[in-house]
């Protein structure tokens, strides 16, 4: 696994709502080997509070050496790098993690909340450039409209048909993005690509196991290193153990971790 | 134990611990190193002193569950609970690899029971490319009701010589800071036949989710690591140090060649980079870069000449 430590240089900072902010890093070392679902870990500042890097996953790469992640403003280590200018160095650590693994023989659906939306686009630009024909199905929740309108945008400009479900209901289905995922016709074959809040992926590998469709989910755990080397990063697993996030993941086959039902 | 150089240093870093000669006083500090293989990626391992991993018990240990880690104001707190993979998995899996990368080993091991500890010491005793052992006495002691072997001096004493006994490679005993009086400690595993100290491991303490009303860990306590440790880890380097005449290893949130100076100067022989190593993968690499121009920049014969260098009074 190839992995390297990158000063990489702020190209863009796009504040998408008041919390939600799009960076865009020059780092065409990370760029040229990620994969979607692996993740980064970036330095916020240069002082020893907050201590820790920060795990975020790549939401795409572009051709330019470039590769954007997207979040939101939780605590210190967000705000510190929602802060950030243009032309900043940022320390990133990365393509970090096993990310998912696409499944050229059956219909790929993505399914993504929140911020979990994110590594989907990476992967749907990888599945429409690999297996064009594949044309995957998107389906993406949020909060409210304020929250997803921006982050469809990208999906529809890969020609993409985007299925929406909101909280509140301000934008698409009013209600749960399983709803909606319900609601399709995937037919017989289908792999579902998760990543959201622990309820939601919860939800579709329940309605994937019911349909015998593939589940991979992509987890999030606090983690101090993103390299094997702290073992804080772990999930319970079905036979029983712990697998670490950072190196056996981030993206776990759903039947191989513990669900709380 | 020869490691061979590449090219003969220009700057002499050179510190013996005990029969263990080093190229220069940067280790790893175990538990954040993993089995060295993972930072391959990042640094020419074999420029570094010595690699400390992972501590290894008897048998595999699972570890606590989940949350293990917590990031608390210039620190950070853990609570793996000593998840490793036993000594068989270590000798068949892990010691390949690590002696592939031309650089000292060190062992850390742990165990419920003295006898536990004499019992690995004396399976690594027979593997070929182990530098040294370094020994946690900060496990709790299952057949003294759970207090840690670190805290009593005669447990302490014990462990230490079980594993003396068993080995001869130099052993080193790692020392917690969690105690009234660590140079009381200190005395109790020279004594023992102790060849080094290190220290100090975590200082135990705990974070609360005030909105929840719960402990943040899972196992509610856990060691407190990073920058935040480190004038603690100072000053017991420096009494240790005048206490006893074995070889001090300093341990507590050094980041760069600035702190592993001053750890000399306190009276380490040689330092261990733990949490920064998560931070910056490339620390101890960093720091030996940054000790050798140290060296050079002040016209110093070797480095040896910064340990216990503390000008007390004019």
């Amino acid at each position: 696994m190839s992995q390297i430590q990158e000063k990489t240089q702020v190209i863009r900072l796009e504040q998408l709502t008041s919390d939600i902010v799009r960076l865009t890093l020059d780092a065409p070392e990370i760029s040229s080997i990620a994969s979607p679902g692996q993740f980064v870990m970036i330095r916020t500042g240069n002082t020893s509070d907050p201590l820790l890097r920060r795990p975020f996953s790549i939401s795409q790469t572009s051709s330019d050496g470039s590769f954007q992640i997207l979040f939101k403003v939780v605590g210190r280590g967000t705000s510190l790098l929602s802060h950030c200018r243009k032309g900043e160095y940022l320390s990133v650590l990365g393509p970090l993690g096993r990310g998912y693994r696409i499944d050229p023989h059956r219909l790929a659906c993505l399914v993504g909340g929140g911020m979990g939306i994110a590594p989907l686009l990476f992967l749907g630009k990888t599945i429409m450039r690999k297996y064009p024909d594949q044309g995957p199905v998107v389906v993406l929740g949020a909060k409210n409209r304020e929250e997803l309108a921006p982050l469809i945008d990208d999906f529809a400009d890969l020609g993409l048909k985007v299925h929406v479900a909101t909280d509140d209901g301000s934008l698409g289905h009013h209600g749960l993005l399983t709803d909606v995922l319900k609601a399709l016709d995937l037919g017989p074959q289908c792999t579902t690509y998760v990543c959201g809040p622990k309820p939601m992926m919860t939800a579709v590998h329940l309605f994937c196991r019911s349909k015998h469709y593939g589940c991979q989910v992509s987890v999030e755990t606090s983690m101090a290193c993103g390299m094997g080397a702290c073992l804080g990063c772990i999930v319970p697993l079905e036979k029983g153990g712990y697998g670490h996030s950072c190196s056996d993941g981030p993206v776990f086959d759903a039947e191989e971790l513990v669900w709380s039902l | 134990m020869e490691f061979v150089e590449s090219k003969a240093p220009a700057v002499d870093l050179r510190v013996s611990i005990g029969s263990l000669s080093l190229k220069n006083p940067i280790m790893t500090a175990s538990g954040t190193f993993g089995y060295a293989k993972e930072f391959e990626p990042y640094v020419n391992l074999h420029r570094l002193g010595a690699v400390v991993v992972k501590g290894i018990s008897l048998l595999p240990r699972g570890g606590n569950p989940p949350p293990r880690i917590i990031e608390t104001s210039c620190g950070m707190l853990n609570a793996i609970g000593l998840e490793n993979v036993g000594v068989e998995r270590f000798i068949s899996e892990k010691m390949d690899s690590l002696k592939g990368v031309n650089v000292p080993v060190v062992v850390n091991i742990l165990g419920d029971t003295v006898q536990e500890y004499r019992e690995i010491s004396k399976r690594l005793a027979d593997v070929d490319g182990i530098a040294a052992i370094e020994v946690n006495i900060s496990c709790p002691n299952v057949k003294k009701g759970g207090v840690a072997f670190g805290t009593v001096p005669e447990m302490a004493a014990a462990v230490t010589a079980a594993v003396k006994e068993s080995c001869s490679v130099p052993v080193i005993v790692k020392l917690s800071p969690n105690v009234s009086d660590i140079t009381v400690i200190a005395r109790a595993v020279e004594e023992a036949g102790a060849d080094a100290v290190s220290l100090i491991n975590t200082l135990i303490g705990m974070a609360i989710d005030h909105h929840t009303r719960r402990p943040v860990l899972a196992n509610v306590i856990g060691g407190l690591s990073g920058p935040a440790i480190k004038p603690v880890a100072l000053r017991m380097v420096f009494q240790v140090s005048q206490a006893v005449a074995i070889p001090v290893i300093g341990i507590g949130g050094i980041e760069t060649v600035d702190d592993v100076i001053q750890f000399m100067l306190a009276g380490a022989t040689a330092v261990q980079i733990g949490t920064a190593n998560f931070i910056n993968p490339r620390a101890s690499e960093e720091a030996v870069e940054g000790l050798s121009r140290y060296v050079v920049d002040q016209q110093l014969r070797s480095v040896r000449e910064l340990i216990g260098g503390l000008i007390l009074a004019d």
